[in-house]
């Protein structure tokens, strides 16, 4: 324990101040006093240090808080556009570099939660959850554990195109984006879509994953969910091509 | 309980919202509702201003009661304790209110201030209670969809989509 240098130093700052002669006089009293109140160690011992770093995990912040930021991401992304397409790319872009980090910190809260109970431990026989190689897996981890993360929910759809022209592209349904929520798009500007941040995410989260991707936001609405988007994922001709590979080595 | 419809006057004295939800007053021309709306904000100024303000008694400053040292120090106010200078509104710690309520016998005009200035005007039934609970609902909307959407231009009028949505809900499922 290291704690005389530390009374003695505490001493020392607090002679520095006001009245240093009386506290000259009585030395003893002083250190009695600061070892009383100064320093507090928490009733079970343990500190800021021994605390778990995932702790935050089910900490949520402010709705509204987040709705005036993101109302202010989106003024700031209008200025000086030229078009929608080029306000949904700036939003894009916004959330692009969340994506490619969130997909860290999803792999780490994924670990850390299956592996707490036995975090001292050393954690060898459980298996840390794996990257996605195939296409499916990804937007599995997308589509649950990536929407639970950012939107405490699930996605509401996952969808392959029926279509035999376009077999790249996916379809994420959120019958009410989050960060829709308090956004009403004018009329003239009513093929917006201000979720194209997290349409920017999902980029992010594809390409942090090594599968190439183009990722768009479209409004769908029904008449239940007048907010109801479609998140659009083109994957690229290598991911494709390295799909089928994968498919003929019966990888999953 | 009927509400026969919504105004939102800003705090220069225009017009940004006008809507009905229930037919039973009869309809004015746009150019009648802007007046409207400029007529009522200068003669609210008019009631606020005339509102008397009442001398602080030497005594109730003495005592410093929690409500008088709660009050923010007012310029006309240099010292709360200097007797004889004092004035305090009616109702100590909230600026006067000026007109809350129009009674014809066919409908009640409440109106509610906002602090920073925006007036809500609710045209309802007169026998309907409860109105503050409608009030503060549509203020909390107000709050929730017009200050919140990144494409409303403070001061000008109400164009949001999930406002109209959501206060047109809300007053359905009332009824």
């Amino acid at each position: 324990m290291a704690h005389p240098p530390r009374h003695s130093a505490m001493l020392s700052l607090s002679n520095s101040g006001s009245s240093a002669n009386s506290d000259k006089q009585q030395p003893p009293q002083q250190i009695q006093h600061i070892a009383n109140t100064g320093l507090r160690v928490p009733s079970n011992r343990k500190t800021i240090y021994d605390r778990h770093l995932n702790r935050s995990r089910n900490a949520e912040i402010s709705r509204s808080s987040f709705a005036f930021l993101f109302g202010e991401m989106v003024t700031y992304a209008q200025r000086r556009v030229t078009g929608i397409q080029d306000l949904e790319k700036r939003l894009n872009e916004q959330g692009y570099p969340m994506g490619l980090r969130l997909l860290d910190l999803l792999y780490y809260r994924t670990i850390t939660s299956s592996t707490s109970s036995s975090l001292a431990s050393s954690s060898t026989s459980t298996a840390p959850p794996n990257r996605p190689l195939r296409i499916l897996p990804l937007l599995h981890l997308i589509h649950g554990p990536l929407w639970r993360l950012l939107f405490n929910r699930p996605a509401d759809a996952l969808e392959h195109s029926v279509s035999p022209d376009t077999p790249n592209e996916y379809m994420i349904t959120d019958n009410d984006p989050l960060v829709n929520a308090y956004v009403s798009v004018p009329k003239e500007m009513h093929m917006l879509n201000c979720a194209a941040f997290v349409a920017g995410i999902i980029e992010g989260v594809c390409d942090g994953c090594g599968f190439e991707a183009k990722v768009t936001a479209h409004n769908q609405p029904t008449e239940l969910w007048p907010g109801r988007t479609i998140f659009l994922v083109r994957f690229g001709e290598s991911v494709m091509e390295r799909e089928k590979v994968l498919e003929r080595a019966g990888i999953k | 309980m009927t509400v026969f419809s919504l105004i939102i006057i800003n705090k220069a004295g225009g017009l940004v919202y006008q809507r009905e939800f229930q037919p039973g007053l009869r309809k004015l021309s746009t150019n009648d509702y802007l007046v409207l709306a400029g007529t009522f904000h200068g003669v609210h100024a008019i009631t606020r201003s005339i509102t008397p303000k009442l001398p602080l008694s030497t005594a109730s400053t003495a005592a410093t009661t929690p409500t008088s040292s709660n009050m923010p120090p007012t310029p006309g106010i240099p010292n709360s304790f200097t007797p004889g200078s004092a004035f305090t509104f009616p109702n100590p710690g909230t600026p006067a209110t000026g007109l809350e309520c129009l009674e014809t016998d066919k409908f009640r005009l409440t109106c509610f201030q906002t602090l920073t200035g925006t007036k809500f005007l609710l045209f309802t039934d007169p026998i309907m209670g409860n109105i503050d609970v409608v009030m503060k609902k549509v203020y909390e909307l107000y709050a929730d969809y017009v200050m919140k959407n990144p494409f409303y231009q403070l001061e000008m009028p109400v164009r949001c989509e999930a406002f109209d949505r959501h206060l047109g809900g809300w007053l359905r499922g009332r009824t």
